[in-house]
């Protein structure tokens, strides 16, 4: 029965063998110990869940829960031209960022207009940035970055020493304030939203990537296992990438190369609003087919989906739209706070409720949601009568 | 490791079938499929009634993960199905080899090849090499 149809080929490609060693984080040990699943991601070995990924994310939307994101890359990027750099980067405009600690999330386009990755951008200070960029695409990244930075008088820097905990829960910031030095406790638990702050030897933001309050928190390599441990011993739960992954399709929050990647714009994954069309002149990497797409009326959107019976939505599934052209599931699965099938999709322009998935063969009827599906807790669409699981 | 039942036999598909006294054949994952599935959120039964084919698909059980057909082990008439997975999916994850059982089939033909507790056993260790 094990003809698993893997949903996500990246995101779980196959338990790691013994004589195809991945890339282990600073908290490798701690995840073994615990009994983590592990699995490759990206290259690197992470956990996968700890026993239950479903308890691990309805710990996360009720109390608190950790993950170990080590596996991202953390990029420094410093000098004069920093801002001018980033400026031509980023869709997003990092002039935008005024006060210090400021985040701004952005993609980073190539000179068609498709997104290369998604990234958080921190304002420490002037001529000071820090990007955080996805693990799987690191190497590309890295490359593009450096060669774009040739014309800029700016030095940028990967952070490979560094550890990255993201404390993710109504309860998260409470309870991990008690594992952070006296000095910083007052200033982190009085961070605001998208703000972050450099704390001696951490860098702790209130960001994060599952629709819940939290921090995400970056430490030096060899003080993570014990921020970790002290974080468990606060009551928060360890959690893996599985439930990190319901827990951001809820948030309606995209993934990179599931529901982007460099042959789609951000204006047909839902991430319009990242892009600053203003001020006019400024001229960031593929601006000029931006322009054109949004002329477009006819581009695709970017939509939730629930399905109204029983089953599961899952990626790159067949969307049915009457009269239209057909659409198609970028990310799907089953949220455990609905307690039913959701999923992201690119389907045709037009305003409609109603479609339907094609299921291994079956047609099922789905509702076309604006997203997120729940944030702090809480649902954010109307659940019908007679919805059930 | 959990230990194997004993009174049951194994597929290579990691299913196991139990034989009733009543000469059906009770069908189920094993403790090693629940676990690599994952938490279990969905599972679609056949209709009492319906005849299989022993390798055609049988039911589907979906994860939080991933979705796998279950193959019919043997071919025969669904005569029983576990209506409460429609509403518990996790009772295959909590104990797969009692309240989560899946179909129970009379059998209409010859058996499928089967193994041994042992034989599995086997089977998982040399899966983990």
């Amino acid at each position: 029965m094990l003809h698993v149809r893997l949903n996500r080929p990246l995101f779980f490609v196959s338990e790691p063998k013994a004589w195809k060693l991945g890339k282990k984080t600073p908290l490798y040990d701690s995840h073994a110990v615990a009994g983590a699943k592990i699995v490759d991601f990206g290259g690197w070995d992470m956990p996968l869940h700890y026993g239950s990924q479903l308890e691990e994310h309805h710990a996360v939307r009720q109390q608190a829960g950790s993950f170990d994101v080590s596996h991202m890359t953390v990029v420094d990027v410093a000098g004069a031209g920093a801002a001018s750099f980033l400026r031509t980067l980023l869709a997003n405009d990092v002039a935008r960022l005024k006060d210090e600690g400021k985040a701004l999330y952005s993609c980073m386009l190539n000179h068609d207009g498709g997104v290369i990755d998604d990234l958080i951008t921190y304002y420490l200070g002037p001529d000071r940035y820090r990007v955080i960029v996805n693990a799987a695409t690191r190497d590309k990244d890295m490359a593009w970055m450096n060669e774009q930075a040739k014309a800029f008088d700016v030095v940028v820097s990967e952070r490979e020493e560094l550890a990255m905990i993201a404390v993710q829960g109504p309860e998260a910031r409470e309870r991990a304030a008690g594992v952070l030095d006296d000095e910083w406790r007052d200033k982190a638990l009085a961070l605001k939203p998208f703000y972050g702050l450099e704390a001696g030897d951490l860098f702790i933001a209130r960001t994060g990537y599952t629709g819940e309050d939290g921090w995400e928190i970056i430490l030096p390599a060899d003080q993570a296992a014990d921020f970790w441990a002290r974080c468990v011993d606060a009551g928060i739960r360890p959690c893996g990438l599985g439930a990190r992954d319901t827990l951001r399709l809820e948030a309606g929050m995209n993934l990179y190369g599931a529901d982007m990647d460099e042959t789609i714009s951000p204006l047909e994954a839902g991430l319009g609003w990242t892009i600053a069309w203003e001020p006019g002149d400024r001229q960031f990497i593929g601006r000029g087919p931006l322009n054109e797409m949004r002329a477009n009326k006819e581009r695709r959107q970017f939509a939730g989906l629930v399905l109204e019976g029983k089953g599961v939505l899952r990626d790159h599934m067949r969307v049915v739209v009457e009269g239209k052209d057909d659409g198609e599931i970028t990310s799907g699965g089953f949220s455990p706070t609905l307690q039913r099938s959701i999923a992201m999709a690119r389907l045709p322009a037009g305003d409609y409720e109603r479609a339907q998935v094609d299921v291994r063969g079956r047609l099922l009827d789905v509702r076309v949601v604006k997203m997120p599906f729940v944030r702090n807790g809480k649902a954010q669409i109307e659940i019908q009568k007679g919805e059930k699981r | 490791m959990s230990e194997l039942p004993g009174d049951l036999t194994y597929t290579n598909e990691h299913e196991w079938l139990r034989q009733e006294e009543d000469g059906t054949v009770t069908i189920g994952i094993t403790d090693h499929a629940q676990s690599a599935l994952g938490d279990l959120v969905y599972v679609e039964l056949p209709e009492v009634g319906q005849d299989v084919d022993g390798g055609g698909e049988m039911a589907v059980v979906e994860s939080v993960k991933a979705a796998s057909d279950v193959y019919a082990p043997i071919s025969g008439e669904v005569v029983a199905v576990n209506e409460a997975l429609s509403d518990d999916p996790e009772k295959i994850n909590a104990d797969p080899y009692g309240d989560g059982w899946i179909v129970r089939l009379r059998p209409s033909g010859d058996d499928g090849e089967t193994m041994s507790p042992d034989e599995y056993q086997t089977f998982l260790d040399e899966l983990e090499d």
